[in-house]
């Protein structure tokens, strides 16, 4: 049997939402919460609009179709690479016209009622985007499809997106009326989220790697740290944070040099410090890892020929431990991506700074502003550190790069 | 070249290697035989100062080996364990390449010290010399192993078990390689190995040890012929003692300068475990030998063999 248990089980899945679920919600303003519309209702609606073009509306029916038919052939007959390839240019297209359908909606509903109204993508657009994903995942590890093929899709997602805003279509949904509103505040969080990651993650490496050398080295100093590190982590960042800010400010008084350097008991200082020893832990316990599992015989060797210590670190034991202190370093980055997003609340600024103004004033496609391009940078550092392992990996096994 | 005084080793309350006195030959090769826990092991890892001794002194080319510094010390002596221990993320050359790259040699002598030793080793140099350790199998990793033992032309060559894990056939082949190469290039070897058959085979003095004492130091003949108790009659193998005598001579020794006779005919370089077992074969007593060109030499009796195998009278 070659049915694709996965593909079959996500297309119902999101069937079932678009028939049950809200395809996107419709509120009169920004403020008050809105009410589910379905996307038959959606569909009919926008059918007998007069504003919206007839490419707009019959495009999303078609594909569908289109779609369906597609996966019917997925589920049901043998599984080649080209109905492989079929689902996922196939699923891709289904988002993006349901996102289409969505805003050309909205651009109804601007007209119809106020410029005000919000409207907003439903549950049933995220579980069937879930899905979605999910389906093109599963068929790309069924494919093992090559990295560049991943890459494609990614990239194919990423500009049908785009292309997608940049015609205006989607304008008039909420989220990107928050773009509007945030655009010129929008950019400068992303850069001040990343350089919160990159301020982080620097001292984490310098630190981290050579303590989990000494580790490694002095054996009985493992079972001293590594409860502190793990103690560390199991404190709440908020709280972490908290316990910061006293010494932060009482050094930052006490020595006017460090002040004018940015130490402070509020804003970048402490938020650096706390997610390095959040990430620290990750570091140091891949390092470890790593260099135990450098084989004895290649440091006795090394030993016997007459490499010295300093030589058999850096030719021998680093290189070897690289794929799994990378791991780590993996971990630490993603993680502190997502946490960097709660040092908003002491004033580091950031993605989180718009999250918070965006739950505070429950204005929740202010929130996903903030929250997607968070989700794009995680995904966007896992990517790279996946590159960078596998060509550790690759260079370790002697394959050409 | 290698002299042990009175060396002691211990790790906390256990002795390890006690009251050790040795002295290792220029151009020797010396097995050092023992079971597992033996110590034999330890002695060897003191020759490089991998282990320090306790007391007594190590000396090396006459010198005691703590007045080396242990680095310079090593990289005259070459290095080859049962694991291998290749570098695995470098090439074939490279990890020849490792002790000539210490010692500063310039790139050109390392590129020809390498084609020389791959070519000695049997691997074609254009072929495995680009290959990472793991596209090798066991046996030619082991041969990378000791090529890159051998690439810094060292006094010494340290080898422990460095056939241990290999297949008999594969091992077989490389110790005839050893052989070859202890023949060829006069070096000095020190071999780790709990294998008799391998120790009598290679070596030309075999030092037995047990419990961290040696129990007995002699050519593979006087281990068999005169064996100094009966530990190392049961090591040497009390069943099979004489097989293994007799493979260790050869027919030259026993013939007798007489004409031919109606009999098979055996070369002068084989051994007598062979001629025996060519005669038991032929079910006859005697046979002729043989230079390579096929002249004969002269006659081969079994009375001579079974009469006075342990004192040859050539």
């Amino acid at each position: 049997m070659r049915i694709a248990f996965a593909t079959l089980t996500t297309a119902g899945m999101a069937f079932a939402a678009l028939a049950g679920l809200p395809l996107v919600s419709v509120a009169p303003n920004r403020l008050v919460s809105g009410e589910g519309v379905s996307g038959w209702a959606m569909l009919a609606q926008v059918r007998a609009g007069i504003h919206v073009s007839t490419i707009e509306t019959t495009l999303p029916v078609l594909l569908l179709t289109a779609l369906l038919a597609l996966i019917g052939i997925g589920v049901f007959a043998r599984q080649t690479r080209l109905l492989n390839l079929g689902v996922i240019a196939g699923t891709a297209t289904l988002i993006l016209a349901l996102l289409g359908l969505c805003g050309a909606y909205a651009a109804q509903v601007a007209l119809a009622q106020s410029p005000y109204a919000r409207t907003s993508l439903g549950s049933a657009f995220w579980l069937v985007t879930l899905m979605a994903w999910l389906a093109v995942m599963d068929r790309l590890h069924a494919m093992q499809a090559p990295l560049w093929l991943r890459g494609l899709v990614w990239a194919g997602w990423l500009a049908g997106a785009w292309w997608l805003a940049a015609s205006g279509s989607i304008d008039q949904l909420s989220l990107m009326k928050e773009y509007a509103n945030h655009a010129d505040t929008l950019g400068a969080a992303v850069a001040r989220h990343l350089e919160i990651v990159v301020l982080t993650l620097v001292p984490t490496l310098c630190l981290g790697i050579p303590m989990g050398w000494v580790l490694h080295r002095w054996t009985r100093l493992q079972a001293a740290l590594m409860p502190v590190l793990n103690t560390i982590q199991t404190i709440p960042s908020i709280a972490l944070f908290g316990l910061l800010m006293v010494p932060l400010a009482w050094m930052a008084k006490s020595w006017p040099t460090l002040a004018s350097w940015g130490v402070s008991g509020i804003g970048l200082a402490p938020a650096v410090v706390a997610l390095t020893l959040y990430s620290l832990l990750p570091v140091v316990r891949a390092t470890l890892a790593g260099l135990a599992q450098v084989p004895a015989g290649v440091l006795q060797a090394a030993r016997g020929m007459g490499m010295g210590a300093a030589r058999i670190l850096w030719q021998a034991q680093l290189p070897l431990a690289a794929p799994v202190i990378l791991a780590g370093v993996r971990t630490a980055a993603l993680q502190t991506v997502g946490l960097a997003a709660v040092a908003a609340l002491i004033g580091a600024g950031g993605l989180g700074a718009i999250m918070f103004d965006g739950l505070f004033s429950t204005a929740h496609d202010l929130v996903l502003l903030a929250v997607l391009p968070i989700l794009g940078l995680a995904l966007v550092c896992d990517a790279v550190f996946v590159l960078f392992t596998l060509l550790a990996r690759r260079s370790l096994k002697g394959e050409p790069t | 070249m290698i002299t042990f005084e009175n060396v002691r080793k211990s790790y906390g309350q256990q002795c390890v290697v006690r009251d050790l006195n040795l002295h290792i030959q220029r151009g020797e090769l010396v097995a050092l035989i023992g079971a597992s826990g033996s110590g034999k092991s330890t002695i060897l890892k003191m020759i490089n100062r991998l282990e320090p001794h306790d007391t007594g002194r190590i000396l090396f080319d006459s010198h005691e080996i703590n007045s080396f510094n242990p680095r310079e010390l090593r990289l005259r002596m070459g290095y080859a364990i049962q694991s291998v221990g290749l570098f695995p993320h470098w090439t074939v050359t490279r990890n020849i390449a490792t002790v000539p790259t210490l010692m500063g040699w310039s790139k050109t002598r390392i590129g020809e010290r390498v084609h020389a030793l791959l070519t000695m080793l049997d691997l074609e140099p254009e072929m495995y010399g680009p290959r990472y350790p793991h596209q090798l199998s066991g046996g030619q990793q082991q041969r990378v192993g000791v090529a890159r033992a051998l690439a810094g032309d060292p006094d010494v060559l340290l080898m422990d078990e460095p056939f241990g894990a290999l297949d008999p056939v594969t091992r077989a082949s490389l110790q005839q390689e050893l052989k070859r190469i202890h023949q060829m290039s006069g070096k000095t070897i020190v071999l780790v190995t709990h294998d008799i058959d391998e120790a009598l085979l290679l070596a030309t003095r075999v030092v037995l040890i047990d419990h961290g004492q040696v129990v007995q130091v002699g050519t593979p003949l006087d281990l068999l012929s005169q064996p100094a108790n009966d530990f190392v009659a049961d090591f040497v193998g009390r069943s099979d003692m004489g097989i293994k005598l007799l493979s260790l001579q050869q027919v030259r020794a026993f013939m007798r300068d007489e004409p031919p006779l109606p009999q098979a005919a055996i070369a002068i370089a084989t051994t007598l475990r062979e001629a025996v077992s060519t005669m038991v074969q032929n079910r006859t007593q005697s046979l002729n030998v043989q230079d390579p060109a096929g002249q004969h030499l002269g006659v081969l009796h079994a009375a001579d063999v079974f009469g006075a195998s342990a004192a040859p009278h050539a």
